[in-house]
């Protein structure tokens, strides 16, 4: 059924892509087709429904093996799981369009092909056989670079097009390879004869090695991230909530297909790779957000500190499955799988609400808004509750899942290995050193952009934005505030996923009393945000009640407290005595940039008697560039520059160069023929 | 026990707590004052500042927006509420098992993220400063607590704080070397957390200098009255959280007489009490620090939360 409307979902985008007024007809019908998809995905999960038999297709590449008819396609509990995830995030993208895609430019460009990426990201979790799922990752790692190119005609938005396209290609080869070694010399692309086949150690290794650079490389892992921050901003806003919040999905899904699905019993030291690379993505990941004072930047950048968070949870369940403790490996992956929906949730809402600014103000740049919670007053409370849910703040989602992550944490140390034992804690320090980044960057991004008095004349004429963007950002920090209040319903809907990959899961928590969760029953550390949250609420409104009865109520308005800049000199002038955002955070770049990012600030200070303004000069650099592309783009510049002279020789040196390949060929032939 | 006992000393913990609060801030007050050869206002100062400035208009700058009248209202409720699931002097309240001792953690959090955010809400250069200090030591402030947490947690088997207390109050644990270092690094933090010497000066007005003052400089009325009470409950929140991990004396265990109430309760004012002169001593020997020495301080709290960890990941005997 889910197949047929994934089906369905590819048709509409192939009718529809021709007629360029069709906005209402593509983002409505995606929008239909999206909950359709959603509600087949939930069934399935929360009631217990049997999946359908594999639907197999009369397309596919012939005479490959055995079962190589044609592409298969099912859906199991595990691509249930992040149907429900890429659904959510995709109904919510058309509803926003709807009323954003008015602005779009070029709509041409971005219309035909918003339906396909949708229809290829979920063709890519549904599909059962390598060949299938090989073509829609092309197809969704295209169809986005198209969007992406919607923009073509500005400079930095091109190389983010060539980066992207160059990683993704890095990425997809990375995965045949991968494919290649699990089909094995038999050469059955089906998952269920992968599953199947027994295989010697190292060749899961080398799977896991390859699905960790393929998977990691879409869903940004540092140092494979460096496209990310760059593409994503680049596309329509709508877009890039679908490319973070959903397509870095699509790709911790196939880490987990394969690593956790086919790749078979997995060796102590898979959970310390995983580990070790999301402990880094994480804390970078948010580091760099810091830096960055471009809103879709900064998002992008964060989502690779959530994408991080996630590995280091499917890091713990491999390491806890492969010592055999199941029940602890179920709750890290119910972690990971948990922050991966919530991680959707708020950083859809956020590109909804960033969209929103750059439609308002017409930048994104952090130093120009400014006190748009007047300006845009409806937009300004999800975009809140995002921002408090994206920094692991109880009671919201974001919390809930890290709290489910640090539980499992505090069940490692049983894990018998030393590396593990050693890393671990480590671990635990990056994980909580990137929320607390994470808190840091959301109160400046929502602090600068949204509080305080405008820094430009843009931000000081922002209008609200419409009605469907407003109810697609309402929706989800709704489901924000939901799953971070309701988390148990979450749990137990994840529970078949563990089951079917772990043959474990987190205990039930549907008939604990009050709503509480307890994921590990022997423990009995619990977190009760509902119980919480209405604590909060009541003690506040005593408070106020309190005030209201023996306080004086009266409020007046006064001017603020400038030290005299406030209310004097032109009106550009007042308006920069506010913080900006590298000042914000000059404290945090002084004390952790340093080092690794080689962050610098130069000031320049006018003599006594000049009269031209201070200058502030930031200068940082990127490590992943200067230590690892920068190198390598040297290392193939010159390769390609000694490889160049092969092309003037003359015919005598070719004509050797033949008869010297046929002489080593013949002797291969003689030695092993 | 019957549920309307054990609802009546959950609330007595709250209303504890709050009453307590600006009790203890005056006492360490007043006895600062006292070591440092000053008469020192009153020890209940506190209580009658506060009624005054609940009397008084609040003045809210021009520029301000919702986000600058809710927040006090936030902070006090979420910090009262996590000072509430601090047992003071009695274990398994009836709502303990609501949060840990990382949900106890986190909801400071939100509480600071309130704050921060009302200091940008006013658009003032000093609003901007304090949030970007504060944010700077948040956030080393925040994972040395988890690495604090970790240690205990890994030690008592457990992250609820009843199950802790109730843990060390057997005593079976022994001395500790992962515990020690916990304590020390528990220390730093707690006073970073709490705005105390050596990390910001709970009396400056100094733009240098401030860092929670610059936070709530447009503050009045109700609502400085609000978040005076929410720094005054941090401060015995903390307080409550070092003398319950490390010090369970007499703590009364679930389902105690009136007589092990009594003394559990006369213990902890002891405790409390004891806390406040170390205290006190400790910030008239010691003179505040440059901002951007403070890192190193609270590093040195990370540092030695990870080793404490460490070492219990490495041997539970540790």
């Amino acid at each position: 059924m889910c197949a047929a409307a994934s089906l369905i979902l590819g048709g509409v985008g192939g009718v529809l892509a021709r007629r360029p007024a069709g906005r209402m007809i593509v983002y409505g019908g995606s929008l239909a087709i999206a909950v359709v998809a959603l509600l087949a995905a939930l069934a399935q999960l929360a009631l217990g429904i049997a999946p359908d038999p594999l639907v197999v297709l009369p397309i596919g590449l012939p005479h490959l093996g055995a079962s190589g008819l044609g592409m298969q396609f099912g859906m199991d509990d595990l691509a249930a799981a992040f149907l429900i995830i890429a659904n959510i995030g995709g109904a919510a993208a058309s509803l926003f369009a709807l009323g954003y895609a008015r602005h779009e430019a070029e709509p041409w460009r971005v219309l035909p092909v918003y339906p396909v990426f949708l229809a290829a990201m979920n063709l890519v979790v549904i599909a059962a056989d390598a060949y299938g799922f090989l073509l829609c990752w092309e197809v969704m790692s295209l169809a986005s670079w198209a969007l992406v190119m919607a923009h073509h005609s500005e400079a930095a938005t091109r190389r983010a097009g060539v980066i992207y396209l160059l990683m993704a290609s890095a990425g997809t080869l990375a995965l045949l390879l991968c494919f290649g070694l699990l089909a094995g010399p038999a050469g059955d692309y089906a998952f269920a004869a992968m599953r199947a086949v027994p295989r010697a150690r190292w060749i899961g290794s080398a799977v896991m090695i390859l699905a960790l650079l393929g998977a990691g490389s879409k869903a940004g892992l540092v140092p494979l991230h460096v496209w990310l921050p760059r593409a994503h901003p680049a596309a329509p806003s709508h877009v890039s909530a679908l490319m973070s919040g959903v397509m870095t999905k699509v790709a911790v899904y196939a880490f987990i297909r394969i690593a956790f699905d086919l790749a078979g019993p997995p060796a102590w030291w898979w959970g310390l790779v995983v580990l070790l690379a999301g402990g880094m993505t994480a804390v970078l990941g948010v580091l760099y957000a810091l830096m960055e004072d471009d809103i879709k930047t900064i998002l992008a950048y964060s989502t690779i500190e959530n994408v991080g968070l996630i590995f280091v949870g499917l890091g713990l369940a491999l390491a806890f499955k492969a010592d055999g403790m199941m029940a602890a490996a179920a709750l890290a992956l119910t972690a990971a799988l948990f922050h991966a929906l919530n991680h959707m949730l708020f950083k859809s809402t956020l590109f909804f609400g960033a969209g929103a600014i750059q439609h308002a103000t017409g930048t994104r740049d952090l130093a120009q808004l400014g006190g748009l919670i007047h300006r845009m007053r409806r937009s300004a409370v999800p975009m809140l509750i995002a921002a408090l849910a994206i920094a692991a703040l109880p009671p919201l989602n974001g919390f809930a899942s890290e709290w489910l992550l640090l539980q499992a944490i505090l069940l490692s140390p049983a894990l018998p290995q030393f590396g593990l034992k050693l890393a671990v804690p480590a671990i635990g320090a990056l994980v909580a050193l990137s929320a607390a980044f994470a808190a840091a960057c959301f109160v400046r991004l929502y602090g600068i952009a949204y509080l305080g008095r405008a820094r430009g004349t843009a931000a000081a004429a922002a209008q609200e934005t419409d009605r469907w963007s407003l109810s697609a950002m309402i929706v989800l920090a709704a489901l924000c505030v939901a799953a971070g209040l309701l988390p148990g319903f979450a749990i137990d809907l994840l529970a078949p996923v563990t089951h079917a990959l772990l043959g474990a899961r987190v205990s039930t928590q549907a008939g604990l009393s009050w709503l509480t969760i307890v994921p590990v029953a022997s423990r009995q550390n619990a977190y009760d945000p509902l119980l919480i949250a209405l604590f909060i609420a009541i003690s506040a409104v005593i408070g106020a009640l309190a005030l209201r009865r023996f306080g004086v109520r009266i409020t007046r308005r006064a001017p603020a407290w400038g030290c005299g800049y406030q209310e004097f000199g032109p009106p550009a002038r007042t308006l920069i005595t506010q913080y900006s955002p590298s000042g914000f955070v000059q404290p945090i770049r002084r004390v952790f940039a340093g080092v690794i990012f080689r962050a610098h600030d130069e000031a320049t200070l006018p003599l006594p008697g000049e009269a031209h303004p201070a200058r502030l000069n930031l200068r940082w650099s990127d490590p992943a560039w200067s230590l690892l592309y920068a190198p390598l783009i040297g290392a193939i510049d010159w390769l390609a520059g000694q490889t160049n002279r092969l092309q003037f020789l003359t015919i005598r040196r070719y004509l050797a160069f033949v008869f010297m390949a046929l002489v080593a060929l013949l002797g291969w032939i003689a030695l092993w023929g | 026990m019957g549920l309307i006992t054990r609802l009546a000393l959950q609330l007595a913990q709250m209303a504890l707590m709050l009453a307590l609060a600006p009790l203890l801030a005056g006492f360490v007050r007043v006895l600062k004052a006292r070591l440092q050869r000053r008469s020192g206002p009153p020890l209940l100062q506190i209580y009658r500042d506060l009624a005054k400035l609940i009397g008084k208009d609040a003045i809210i700058a021009t520029d301000a927006s919702w986000i600058f009248s809710t927040a006090p209202y936030l902070m006090f409720a979420i910090t009262w509420v996590s000072a509430s699931l601090v047992p003071s002097f009695a274990t398994d309240l009836l709502f303990s098992w609501s949060g840990d001792l990382i949900v106890i953690v986190a909801l400071l959090g939100t509480a600071r993220f309130c704050q921060m955010l009302a200091a940008l809400d006013i658009g003032t250069a000093f609003g901007g400063l304090g949030a970007s200090r504060e944010a700077m030591f948040a956030s080393l402030a925040e994972p040395a607590m988890l690495m604090i947490v970790f240690t205990v947690a890994l030690v008592a088997g457990s992250s609820q704080l009843s199950a802790i207390a109730t843990f060390m109050h057997e005593g079976t644990q022994g001395l500790r070397l992962s515990l020690a270092l916990g304590l020390v690094a528990l220390v730093i933090v707690a006073l970073a957390e709490t705005g105390r010497f050596p990390v910001d000066n709970p009396a400056t007005h100094l733009e240098l200098t401030m860092v929670h003052e610059a936070m709530v400089l447009e503050y009045s009325g109700r609502h400085l009255a609000l978040i005076e009470l929410a720094h005054a409950l941090k401060l015995i929140l903390y307080l409550s959280l070092i003398v319950c991990i490390f010090a369970p004396v007499a703590i009364a265990a679930p389902g105690a007489g009136p007589a092990a109430l009594a003394l559990g309760l006369f213990a902890y004012l002891v405790k409390l009490a004891a806390g406040g002169v170390l205290l006190a001593l400790f910030e008239t020997a010691i003179a505040k620090m440059r901002v951007f020495r403070v890192p190193n301080f609270i590093g040195a709290a990370l540092m030695l939360g990870l080793l404490g960890t460490l070492l219990l990941f490495v041997s539970a005997s540790l």
